[in-house]
């Protein structure tokens, strides 16, 4: 294996949304305050290096590979920030952070109109009005919005992207980060990669929960499976604190092919119906949870399956919904055609196993309100941040962009000004920050994996084990997402099991040795999930967190943030107030 | 879920193998594109929008309901700009096309 050590200025580990666009808004902070200083020639050359890591290809990578067939957060007319912060506190029941919120809220439209400028189309009304869907939404065609950001990306200044590279570990001394370490998939390289800052971007975490089709189709699922909450596990590992894993994310979907139901829902105005043709959303509740926790209930009830009520739409709306779904679920468009037409059939609904994603629900790293982490210099964005769930890709874009300001005022204060950056130049040696003995020992690592034979189980073995462990223990589709102490306890137990057998695993290549470190990740977040589980001694949200043991909500005990912090190899639970109604900002108590 | 390629027509151009994004498919010795790991498509179908030849379909898996089409997309010529059609061929044989416009947003 070749051993490649790079330096940067700032590192981006996540080519998705949030990634690319901390990216761009990274190199236009650096060309403005080049072009300011144009005179300054010495200062030539020497603007911030960054450089963009990703496991795939930017330019499909992420959660928006297939497409998005809307941007489900925009400020609509007559509405304001302050909306919106309401509706997503409500709809998570009080435990979001509205610093995260409004700072999100109030660059919807900003990043909005930057998208339509990079090339997104927008469907606009005859006086040039974005058409709204809802409250909330705009309709776009969003099939080539990855694309269209990594176009961008490509022509910002100074950007590096390091495509088919998968970071594993972080580098960090005394709690703070100064780059990280990743492999090649398909190059034989290992990567030392120091930096003055670094943005996780990574994602979060799908595959954790036995999915709703374990057979051949077993990756056709909500979230891409290919974010396996690396971002989280290696900053659990190194002792970020983490927030609200036990909020976990569970998509309502049509059965089968995994598609939206928003576009139904909303589109077409399509109702929740069981069995017997009743609506039974207005029991329940409409809340992102209770419209799950309504599906699962009518089924154990006996009046199910559930249905999207279709049946009797026009041609032009079955036209129209055909077209939708080609620009972000191409299966779902199959499934019609083979089957009955959506004014035929009604349309069959289930919700999928739990994800762990901090654009939906508010599971992830504590940050500030600069998106700050608990180890110093590393910020994050995206689905892998917490505090503020309905942020969907325009909030992702937003913390994209609120990272890299933070990051990179953060790299002005500490970085010698009179010094060239790190990276800046090649004939400047700094001092190294990585030590030769640190990558020896991943290297070794790693090679351990590619030299070893005769493991009795596979990744993939391994990596069914864990999901039935928390599919039947943790509150997965089989146990109806309900679970009970005695429940976690031996999820638990079975997950340290198998990481204790991760050590023997062997693989043939660099791509299975990352499937190795995958199942990992996979791990380390499934004790977090368990542990935060374990302590919300209540049920805030059905489904989402579904504790058999105390079925109710205990606003006395639990309006509280869970958090939780690795100490010793020991999960740490800490349980912290509600910052105050209305607060625009927060800042870490180091 | 997953894809199928037709190597009698892949180009080996490597354009289906740069974009997936869980780097699923590989080269072989004579330069064709083939699917290492069936299993673990996401169904995203960016191969199948990247490939010039049309040499990539796909379906959908017999255990979510599939019922044999295959399914890929072809650039062609509208009145203003460029549309992707998609085509779907039926297991009895018979063919069914949607036209997608980029310019033009979705209704819902």
């Amino acid at each position: 294996m070749k051993i490649e050590k790079i330096k940067t200025g700032l590192l981006i580990i996540g080519g998705g949304t949030a990634g690319c666009y901390a990216a761009i808004t990274a190199a236009g902070i650096r060309d403005v305050a080049n072009n300011a200083a144009s005179n300054a020639a010495e200062n030539k050359g020497d603007g911030l290096k960054i450089l963009v890591v990703e496991k795939a290809n930017i330019k499909r990578s992420g959660c928006l590979a297939a497409g998005v067939n809307a941007l489900n957060a925009y400020i609509t007319e007559g509405r304001t920030p302050k909306d919106y912060v309401d509706y997503a506190k409500k709809d998570a029941d009080g435990i979001v952070r509205e610093d995260l919120l409004y700072s999100i809220s109030e660059k919807f439209n900003e990043v909005t109109a930057h998208l339509e400028k990079l090339g997104l189309v927008i469907l606009k009304d005859k006086d040039g009005k974005y058409v709204t869907r809802g409250n909330r939404n705009i309709k776009i065609n969003g099939e080539n919005i990855k694309p269209i950001l990594a176009a961008a990306v490509a022509k910002a200044p100074n950007v590096q992207v390091l495509n088919h590279v998968n970071i594993f570990d972080f580098s960090v001394h005394d709690n703070k980060i100064d780059g990280a370490f990743g492999f090649g998939i398909e190059n034989d390289t290992f990567y030392a990669i120091e930096a003055d800052a670094v943005i996780v971007a990574t994602g979060g975490a799908s595959g954790l929960y036995r999915p709703n089709n374990p057979g051949f189709s077993r990756h056709k699922m909500w979230y891409p499976p290919f974010n396996t909450g690396a971002g989280y596990a290696m900053g659990i590992r190194h002792g970020a604190e983490m927030t609200t894993f036990e909020m976990r994310f569970i998509a309502l979907r049509c059965k089968d092919t995994i598609a939206p139901t928003g576009t139904l829902a909303q589109g077409v105005g399509a109702k929740q119906v069981n069995a017997l043709g009743e609506v039974y959303e207005t029991k329940y509740g409409i809340s992102t949870s209770e419209r799950v926790y309504g599906t699962v209930a009518e089924n154990l009830e006996g009046r199910g399956p559930c249905y999207l009520r279709t049946v009797g739409i026009s041609p032009e709306q079955e036209e129209s919904l055909l077209k939708a779904y080609l620009n972000m679920a191409p299966s779902q468009t199959i499934r019609w055609i083979e089957n009955d037409t959506p004014s035929k059939a009604n349309v069959e609904i289930e919700g999928t196993e739990p994800y762990i994603v901090g654009g939906h629900t508010a599971s992830g790293y504590w940050v500030d309100t600069n998106r700050a982490t608990t180890i110093e210099g590393l910020y994050a964005a995206g689905d892998v941040a917490g505090g503020a769930p309905q942020k969907y890709v325009t909030g992702a874009l937003a913390e994209g962009e609120i990272a890299a300001k933070s990051a990179v005022e953060y790299i002005n204060a500490t970085v010698d000004r009179h010094a060239p950056l790190q990276g800046a130049r090649n004939d400047v040696e700094t001092e190294a920050t990585i030590k030769e003995a640190e990558i020896a020992s991943h290297v070794a690592e790693i090679e351990t994996y590619l030299s070893q034979k005769n493991s009795l189980y596979t990744t993939e073995q391994l990596e069914e084990a864990m999901q039935i462990a928390m599919d039947e223990y943790a509150g997965g589709i089989t146990t109806g997402y309900g679970y009970t102490e005695k429940q976690l306890n031996i999820a638990k137990e079975k997950i340290d099991e198998i990481e204790s057998l991760t050590g023997k695993l062997s693989a043939t290549d660099l791509q299975e040795v990352m499937y190795i470190y995958e199942l990992k990740e996979r791990l380390t977040v499934c004790k977090s999930v368990i542990a935060h589980l374990a302590t919300r001694h209540e049920t805030r949200w059905h489904s989402f967190a579904e504790n058999l043991d105390y079925p109710e909500k205990d606003n006395a005990n639990f309006r509280k943030y869970v958090n939780s912090r690795l100490e010793n190899g020991e999960i740490k639970i800490i349980l912290r107030d509600l910052t105050a109604e209305g607060q625009k900002n927060y800042e870490h108590q180091h | 879920m997953s894809i199928s390629i037709d190597q009698s027509k892949c180009i080996g151009c490597r354009r289906c193998h740069d974009v997936c994004p869980g780097t699923l498919i590989k080269i072989n010795e004579d330069k064709k594109a083939f699917i290492k790991y069936p299993k673990d498509c996401w169904g995203c179908t960016s191969c199948i929008k990247e490939c010039p030849v049309h040499a990539i379909q796909f379906f959908l898996g017999e255990d979510i309901g599939g019922k044999g089409s295959k399914v890929h997309t072809e650039k062609v010529k509208g009145e203003k700009n460029d549309i992707v059609r998609w085509f779907f061929e039926l297991n009895d044989g018979s063919v069914k096309t949607i036209d997608i416009d980029p310019k033009e947003s979705n209704k819902y």
